[in-house]
Order: structure tokens, then C-alpha cells, then sequence
């Protein structure tokens, strides 16, 4: 608490809390800076722009001064962090836009449209940038399921995911679901989405020389969302007796779905200048990013903009987040091509405003100036804050306290235990109710270590995953951080992908302590560090603070969406359920380390959560990377990452997924349950066994025959000593983990 | 196609895979004299607000595919597509949400039931065919007993009366599959079993009707019409 008093004087300069700023979240110091900015007080839409603005949401105030830690540059990025999307060049005359963001507060005040409106939000990211949508990704979080509320928002967030996907029509292909307690009052809902266009496609969200025209597409604006930037809605600009509606936007993603096709034809016919979609901060982010980005101002008239109810006041107008709806700048003379596009596609348009010179962002409303602020006073002089971080004083504490082990554990009762949990079951619960086949790129689909993607009209394939742990990066958040680019890197490089960038999507607690700030600093070195190792930049990401309700933090839980490209698409694609009796089950990667801490062997069969994650070791991870790649295209059937529940899990999901036992030798049980990084299973027949050790002698990376496949048992083996787990019982209880916890 | 309608652009591949000239057809168009035969493609047609297929029945375009169904020629309406032929009155029953009450969309195995329809008529009685479904309202109801099951469910993974998969009205050049066989062109996808049912749908074991055309520009999509066989 002392800090956040120091940094901004929340309580002492005045006793009222009740000042429209403070209601709006800005501080006084905040406040402070606008008096300065404009010399004299700002009117109520400007505060309100302001607030909107100046949200961490919009404005990363927190987290930019680490942000620039990241490497985001290499050869083949066409669009860096900054807009809405990143952008790589993919060759063949193809560039793949890619893009995360969350939606965890919403989510958890309303699952269903939470979810929902977070899928809509990242489309749009999308398709401004000039891109179709061609798949999405999801990366959620929820605290344990046996308890209902959980089970509610997990119920809800599915739901509004699929409601929303589905009938935009957009597959998702892919994505991941994790329990832990940490969770339960703050679910994450964290959503990637990719999009493909060819260069000539690409928009910025640029508004273009003076007198291009504003033009507002799409759903009408209305109540809905007011504030959801700034977090309070705003009470005392409106009568107190009017309607106190939700913070959350409400989706629809019939209109959405117009509005693609809608916006895909502007495109297509160079009918725009620029285009900016209408999310967080609605439309003053609209009105002042673009005008900022072209060094010109803009001029909107509110009373042209398309309401759903009448009486609406200027600042709900410039606050309301509600969905569906992007700006488009238009030359004069392209007008009438772009209301005749949006009339035939059934989407409306109106004409709000124009670009005007001098940097100044006017505002009008029922004939009255209502605002007038400089655009980059809104973007580019948001505050910034370098907050105080310190290491954690439990850090310690934590590393210290680990497992002894006194005895072996029962190995097939302990893989039991795993198979049934939530978070290592089968996920076919979850995303059979997404339609992930759609526009027939779907080669490797949800269930793999990641999706892989062809694209069309060419060899090539697009190999996307998304990763997260919090409980390595609760134990480690630097190791945990950088553990997930090399798992993620090399789950792209198990279906034959080389990767390419990385979006991340950091998700942590209260900015405000200074144990959150060094969560967050070390994240960030993590990531970077990895990234750099591996000579991937990082092209966009997202920030989530705040994650907290009643004083617990979540889990740091950083996640990582990795694109990897795949020259030829191997036919057919190695697959987990490629694998046949009497293959050989082959390991690669380092040497057995005995270390448990972080893994979900401890957590779910001791209730352990201590000791310290292993540090990654970049050369490994790129012997792993390269060589999973190589025999990917040597056509191995089945090749799979070890991650979560760590050996015993990975060969029990290839047995699940093929129908076919296995017997696997080993020495120390620890290394069946161990989840070191850079590890991974392969399938060979017999006669592949030459291919595989050449390659892993190529590469110089440790690669040992540990089992072979067959029988109806996944069986460990210690000098002759045998625990096996029935094949049939164990795919049972893989697949009902998470349907027969929801009752 | 109609506005949220998406599965028009698969469809448009499959079919011109299986060797048609499609064209993708806005539902404001009130004519389609210059076309074979009609595919309504699956999607969210208007959202699917009100009820599946409701209001996309009322569009321009159902008039002359009401006018081509009579007439004879090929009309496939898939998932969402035979929800709207239901609708329209091309076809007998309805539509109601999966027994499970959730979403599905993954493989399922299918029976050629009859090959006296269009869409079956290449493929052979018995067959066993992998098509994935996608669909909520994919529970299929015909109080009238008039509809022919042409496709069956092997384990009806959502309690359609019958086990119906596919739907031919009596003469058999009308057809509703609620599985994508367009989903299921291509062995990289997993399954090409779907390209039989589509070269039926286009004469296939007809041969005499086949012709080449010219390849035209395509125009601006909504119902995906084609025009395939000369």
C-alpha cells in the first residue's frame, strides 16, 4: 500500500474521493499532468478520453519501460510490436499477421461474453492490418474444478468462445487450458489470433493527409462497455439516476462477421487510407492513435455517429467499447465506393469526422467544442512509471523447500492420478465444440503439441502454439519465462516447422507491489533471453496487471504464442496417433536431471508446489528444435514434445491417441515424472532407426532407444521389475478427466 | 451465400476440386437461370437469429433455387444449408440442438443408406464414409416419415431421428447433408472420402453430361451456385 501513497498521493492532497477523475482511475498526479498538458481544466469528455487513454489497458504505463527489453527485429518482420498486429513475411508472396490478447477481467465479471468479446477484439486486431482471420488460439486458466463457480466461468468461457468462433467463422485450431487454485478469482482468458495477406494488402492504422474523411463502420455504439479500459464505469458524468450498465461489452459476432468481409473488400480495392478497429477506449482511441501515428489531428462530430439509444452524452460516446464497429479513413473521392460496399455487405456506415492539420484531436457534440487535446497528448505523453521491484523475500524460502522422497512411488498409480487431472486430460471436452477444420488448412488440429497449417496454393505450413506455466514461473519467473519460448519453439519444430516470431502475453498481478514488478522485470529477461538465443523476435504482446482479487496474486503466467513455418508440409504430418505396435519409442535430449520442483507430479500427487525449476540450456534447445525439425521431414511418424507430467505423461498421450500399449525402460522413476526442458519422444519403426541416429549424431544431441511399442499396457520397466498400467483403463480416465468433474 | 454464411469459400474449393466451374452468389440475386445446379453452403446465415435457416428462406435467391429444385436440378444444402432448405419447404423436418446440448465438430462415420439421390448416387449402398461434422442444431426431426435418409450416422453422436445424416426429397435431386463433405476433400485433411459425394452431386457416373467450360471470373459470393456440368 505504502508505495502506490508515495508515487501518486492518492489520499492526502484532498480528502475527495469522490473527484471525477479518481472515479475515472486516473490519479492526481495524472490529473496533474492533463492541467499542464492544456493549461486550464479539462472538460468532461477530455477527462474521459484521458482516463480511457491513459488505462494501463491502453497506455502499458507500467510495463513499457521493460518492454523495450525484447529483441523485435529480423529480416522477415514486416510489422513490429506497436500496431495492431506483428507481421512476418512467410515467402511465396505471403504475410502472416499474428496477435494475442486477454480478456481476463471481463471473463471473470461475465464468462460468456467476456470470452466472446475477447475473440471478436482479436479478430479485429487482425483484420485491420489488412489480414483474413484464418485461425485462433486460446490460452485459459481457471482454479480447480470442483468448485462451482469455477465450473462456471469454465462452462461460460468455453461457451463464449465457441458461440463467438463458430459463427464468425473462424476455426480455432489449437490452445491450452490449465486449473490451479491461484486462479479462481481471476480466470485468464488470453486469445491469438492469425491472419494471412499478401504485401500488397497490408494496412496501417494510419488516418492519412489533411482532409481524409472518418468513416465509422459497423455496429451501432450504445452503453455497453464504458470504461472497460479504465475499469469504473462513469457515474457522476452521467444523472445519477441513469442506468449504471456493465463494464462488460456485449459480442455479436453476426455483425462481426459482415464487417470482415466488408473490410476485406475495401482492401481489395484500395478504397482506404488507414483503418483502426474500435476496442479498448473505443472511439478516442480511434480518433487519436491514428491522428498521432500521421502527425495530423482529427476532427469528429458525435452527432454523426450511428447510436443505438437516444441521449447519450459525449463522454459515453468517447468511452463505449461496445463491439463490431472500425474506422476506416477514406479520401474524398473514394466516399461513395466505401458507403456503397458497406450498404451491400448490410453493415452501416457513417461520415464522422475528418483529418485536419495542426495535432490537435476536436471534438464536437450537438454543435458545442467538447474536447480539444493535442492526439499525441493521448498516446505517444501517456504517463509512464518506472515502479519500484524488489525480489521477493520468499523466494528464498521456496527454493529451499523441497521434496524428499523416501520411497519409490507407485509408477502406474502415480500416471493414473495424472491422466485424470483436468489439467493433463484430454482437452477434446473443450475444443470438439470449436469448429477448428474450417477453410480446410486444419493438418495438425487441436489435442497436438501445436496446430499445424497449410496455406494454400503453395508446399508450405504455418505451425502455431501456445504456452504457458505458471508454476515454473511462480518457482522461477525468469527460468519459467525462458523454458517457455525454448517448449514452445520446439513444439512448433516436432510437426517440422522452423519458428519464426513470438507474441507473448504477460499475465500478472498487482503492478503496485514491488514483488509483482520483479515477477514482471524477470519475466521479461526470461523471454528476451530466449528469444535472443534463438534469433526470434518478438513482434506484439500484451499486458495484463491487476490480476488480483482480495490480495492474492495469480500465478506470474506469462504466455508465449510461437509461428513457425514449414517449407514442405510433410504428407502425411507426423501425428500422436501415427503410432503402430512395434515401433520404437526413442528419447532425445539432455541428461536426466532428478529434479522434480514445479513439476505436476509433485503438485497433484504430493500437493507440492517448491525447490527450483532447472535453467534452460539455449545450445540443447536448439540441438532439440533442429533436430525435431530434421526428422519431421524425414517423414517419422510421431514426434512429441515432453512437457507436463513429463515422460510417463508424453508416451501415455502417443499410446491414447494411437490405441496401442508401450514398455518403457528406465533407471531412476524421478526421470519418468521429471520435466526438464528440451526433451522429446519419437516414433520409429525399426527400419527409421538408422535415419534417427544419424540425425541425432548430426546435430550432436543425446538420443537413446527406451521402449518399443505394443501390447494393451503402458508398462515401466527397471531391470525386469515391471509397473503397467492398462491400456483401456488409462484411456478412459484420460478422456473423461474434465467431463466427469462437471457434473 | 447469405451475411454469415461461412463455408462458402471450402465449398467453392471442393467443388471445383471435383472438377465444377463455381460461382459464389449473394442472396439479393433474385435469378440463377445461367446455373446447374445450387450448393448452399454452411455457416451462420443471419446469424442464425430467430432460428437456424428462418430468415435466410425469405432471401431473393430461394425463389429461383425453390424454382430449380421443381425443375429437376441439383440442389445440396449443407449443415447449415439444410437447415435452410428444411425452412424453405424443399425438404421435410427440422432442426433441433444436439441431444448433448453442446457443439460438435470432429470426425464421424457415416452409411450410404440409398444411392438413389444426387449426392449418393456415385457411391455405393453400405459404404462407410468420414465426414466431419460441425454443427449445434444438427438433431434432425421428421414428424411426416418423408423424408429419405439417404446418409446414416454410424453412432449418432447427436439423436437425429433415424440416424439421418442426409436427407433426399422423393425425387432425389434435392439434398441435405448436415456432415461437410467439402471438409473432407483432401487426404491432408484427414479424409477424402467427402470428394465421392461431391463428384456424385456434379453427374459424376453420369458422363454424358460432363463438358468443359470456360473458367469465369468469380463474382461476389453467397449461395455458392455451380456451375458445373454443361
Amino acid at each position: 500500500m505504502s508505495d502506490d501513497d508515495d508515487e501518486e498521493n492518492a489520499d492526502e492532497e484532498d480528502g475527495d474521493a469522490n473527484a471525477i477523475h479518481r472515479l475515472l482511475g486516473l490519479t492526481d498526479e495524472e490529473y496533474g499532468r492533463i492541467l499542464t498538458t492544456l493549461g486550464r481544466d479539462p472538460r468532461p469528455a477530455e477527462l474521459a478520453m484521458y482516463s480511457v487513454m491513459w488505462s494501463e489497458h491502453c497506455s502499458y504505463k507500467s510495463s513499457r519501460v521493460h518492454l523495450g527489453r525484447f529483441p523485435t527485429t529480423a529480416p522477415w518482420v514486416v510489422v513490429g510490436p506497436g500496431e495492431n498486429a506483428g507481421v512476418v513475411d512467410i515467402g511465396d508472396g505471403w504475410l502472416a499477421a499474428l496477435r494475442i490478447e486477454s480478456h481476463n477481467h471481463p471473463s471473470f465479471v461475465e464468462p460468456y461474453q467476456g470470452a466472446a468479446t475477447g475473440v471478436g477484439g482479436i479478430l479485429r486486431d487482425i483484420f485491420t492490418m489488412g489480414a483474413r482471420p484464418i485461425a485462433l488460439w486460446d490460452s485459459l486458466r481457471f482454479g480447480p474444478l470442483d468448485q462451482p463457480r469455477n465450473r462456471y466461468l469454465f462452462k461460460g468461457v468455453v461457451a463464449g468462445i465457441a458461440g463467438y468462433g463458430n459463427a464468425v467463422g473462424v476455426p480455432t485450431v489449437g490452445g491450452e487450458v490449465g486449473f490451479a487454485e491461484h486462479y479462481s478469482a481471476n480466470p485468464l482468458v488470453n486469445v491469438m489470433c492469425l491472419g494471412l495477406l499478401r504485401p500488397e494488402q497490408l494496412v496501417l492504422a494510419t488516418a492519412g493527409p489533411e482532409g481524409t474523411i472518418a468513416v465509422l463502420l459497423g455496429a451501432a455504439t450504445g452503453r455497453d462497455g464504458i470504461g472497460g479500459a479504465s475499469v469504473l464505469a462513469s457515474a457522476s458524468f452521467a444523472d445519477q439516476s441513469a442506468n449504471k450498465r456493465p463494464s462488460v461489452q456485449v459480442g455479436d459476432p453476426f455483425e462481426e462477421k459482415k464487417l470482415i468481409e466488408a473490410c476485406l473488400e475495401l482492401y481489395d480495392r484500395r478504397l482506404v487510407v488507414g483503418v483502426q478497429d474500435l476496442g479498448a477506449a473505443g472511439l478516442s482511441c480511434a480518433v487519436s492513435e491514428p491522428a498521432a501515428r500521421a502527425g495530423m489531428g482529427m476532427e469528429l462530430d458525435l452527432d454523426m455517429v450511428h447510436v443505438r439509444e437516444p441521449g447519450m452524452t459525449g463522454p459515453e460516446l468517447l468511452m463505449s467499447e461496445s463491439q463490431e464497429r472500425m474506422m476506416a479513413f477514406v479520401a474524398p473521392e473514394r466516399l461513395d465506393e466505401v458507403l456503397e460496399v458497406a450498404d451491400r455487405r448490410e453493415i452501416q456506415a457513417s461520415v464522422v469526422g475528418k483529418v485536419i492539420s495542426g495535432g490537435q484531436v476536436r471534438v464536437l457534440h450537438g454543435g458545442e467544442l467538447v474536447a480539444e487535446v493535442p492526439a499525441s497528448s493521448l498516446t505517444d505523453d501517456a504517463p509512464r512509471y518506472e515502479r519500484p521491484l524488489g525480489e521477493p523475500g520468499w523466494m528464498e524460502d521456496l527454493w529451499g523447500n523441497t521434496v524428499k522422497f523416501m520411497a519409490q512411488p507407485a509408477i502406474a498409480t502415480s500416471l493414473l492420478q495424472l491422466l485424470a487431472e483436468p489439467e493433463l486430460g484430454s482437452k477434446s471436452w473443450v475444443y470438439e465444440q470449436y469448429d477448428h477444420m474450417l477453410f480446410l488448412n486444419t493438418v495438425v488440429g487441436p489435442g497436438h503439441d501445436a496446430a499445424l497449417l497449410r496455406v494454400k496454393g503453395t508446399n508450405r505450413g504455418l505451425a502455431l502454439s501456445t504456452d504457458g506455466n505458471g508454476r515454473m514461473c511462480y518457482l522461477d519467473p525468469r527460468r519459467g519465462a525462458a523454458r517457455l519460448v525454448f517448449e514452445a519453439a520446439l513444439n512448433v519444430a516436432v510437426v517440422g516447422a522452423e519458428p519464426l516470431a513470438v507474441v507473448d502475453n504477460l499475465n500478472f498481478g498487482n503492478p503496485e507491489k514491488p514483488e509483482v514488478m520483479w515477477q514482471f522485470r524477470e519475466t521479461v529477461e526470461g523471454l528476451a533471453e530466449a528469444c535472443e538465443a534463438l534469433e526470434i523476435p518478438v513482434i506484439g504482446g500484451n499486458v495484463s496487471f491487476y490480476n488480483e482479487t482480495d490480495g492474492l496474486d495469480i500465478y506470474p503466467t506469462p504466455v508465449v504464442g510461437m509461428l513457425g513455418l514449414v517449407e514442405n508440409v510433410p504428407t502425411p504430418a507426423p501425428r500422436l496417433d501415427r503410432v503402430e505396435a512395434g515401433m520404437d519409442l526413442w528419447l532425445f535430449g539432455p541428461e536426466w536431471s532428478i529434479n522434480l520442483a514445479g513439476s505436476a507430479f509433485e503438485k497433484i500427487t504430493f500437493a507440492h508446489v517448491g525447490g527450483r525449476p532447472s535453467p534452460p540450456d539455449p545450445t540443447m534447445a536448439k540441438a532439440a528444435i533442429a533436430s525435431a525439425r530434421q526428422l519431421a521431414a524425414a517423414g517419422l511418424p510421431a514426434i512429441h514434445d515432453i512437457s507436463t507430467g513429463g515422460t510417463a505423461v508424453a508416451v501415455a498421450e502417443m499410446c491414447i491417441a494411437s490405441g496401442v500399449g508401450a514398455t518403457v525402460a528406465y533407471s531412476d522413476w524421478r526421470h519418468l515424472f521429471c520435466e526438464d526442458p528440451h526433451r522429446f519422444l519419437v516414433a520409429a519403426t525399426p527400419e527409421q532407426g538408422q535415419t534417427v541416429e544419424s540425425i541425432a549424431s548430426d546435430i550432436g544431441i543425446p538420443a537413446a532407444r527406451i521402449g518399443v511399442f505394443g501390447g494393451a499396457e503402458i508398462a515401466f520397466d527397471r531391470r525386469g521389475v515391471k509397473a503397467a498400467l492398462d491400456l483401456e483403463v488409462a484411456t478412459t480416465t484420460w478422456q473423461n478427466a474434465i467431463e466427469s468433474r462437471l457434473g | 451465400m447469405f451475411p454469415g454464411t461461412n463455408c462458402e469459400l471450402d465449398a467453392a474449393y471442393a467443388l471445383e476440386l471435383a472438377g465444377a466451374n463455381p460461382e459464389l452468389v449473394w442472396h439479393r440475386q433474385a435469378e440463377l437461370d445461367e446455373f446447374d445446379g445450387v450448393v448452399l453452403p454452411g455457416g451462420f446465415a443471419h446469424g442464425d437469429y430467430l432460428r437456424t435457416g428462418a430468415i435466410a428462406r425469405f432471401s431473393p435467391v430461394m425463389g429461383p433455387v425453390s424454382e430449380m429444385a421443381a425443375a429437376g436440378k441439383p440442389v445440396l444444402g449443407i449443415c447449415n444449408g439444410f437447415q435452410i432448405l428444411c425452412e424453405a419447404g424443399l425438404l421435410p423436418g427440422a432442426f433441433i440442438a444436439n441431444s448433448g446440448l453442446s457443439f460438435i465438430c470432429r470426425f464421424v462415420d457415416v452409411e450410404v443408406a440409398s444411392t438413389s439421390s444426387i449426392l449418393t448416387q456415385g457411391a455405393t449402398a453400405g459404404q462407410v464414409l468420414r465426414l466431419p461434422l460441425n454443427s449445434y442444431q444438427g438433431n434432425y426431426v421428421d414428424p411426416t416419415l418423408t423424408g429419405r435418409v439417404v446418409l446414416r450416422y454410424k453412432d449418432n453422436p447427436n439423436g437425429a431421428q433415424g440416424g439421418a445424416a442426409a436427407v433426399a426429397n422423393e425425387a432425389g435431386n434435392v439434398v441435405g447433408v448436415m456432415p461437410h463433405p467439402e471438409r473432407a476433400s483432401e487426404a491432408t485433411l484427414g479424409s477424402e472420402d467427402g470428394m465421392i459425394l461431391l463428384r456424385s452431386f456434379l453427374g459424376d457416373g453420369r458422363p454424358e453430361t460432363r463438358q468443359t467450360e470456360t473458367a469465369r471470373p468469380s463474382l461476389r459470393a453467397v449461395s455458392g451456385s455451380t456451375r458445373s456440368d454443361g
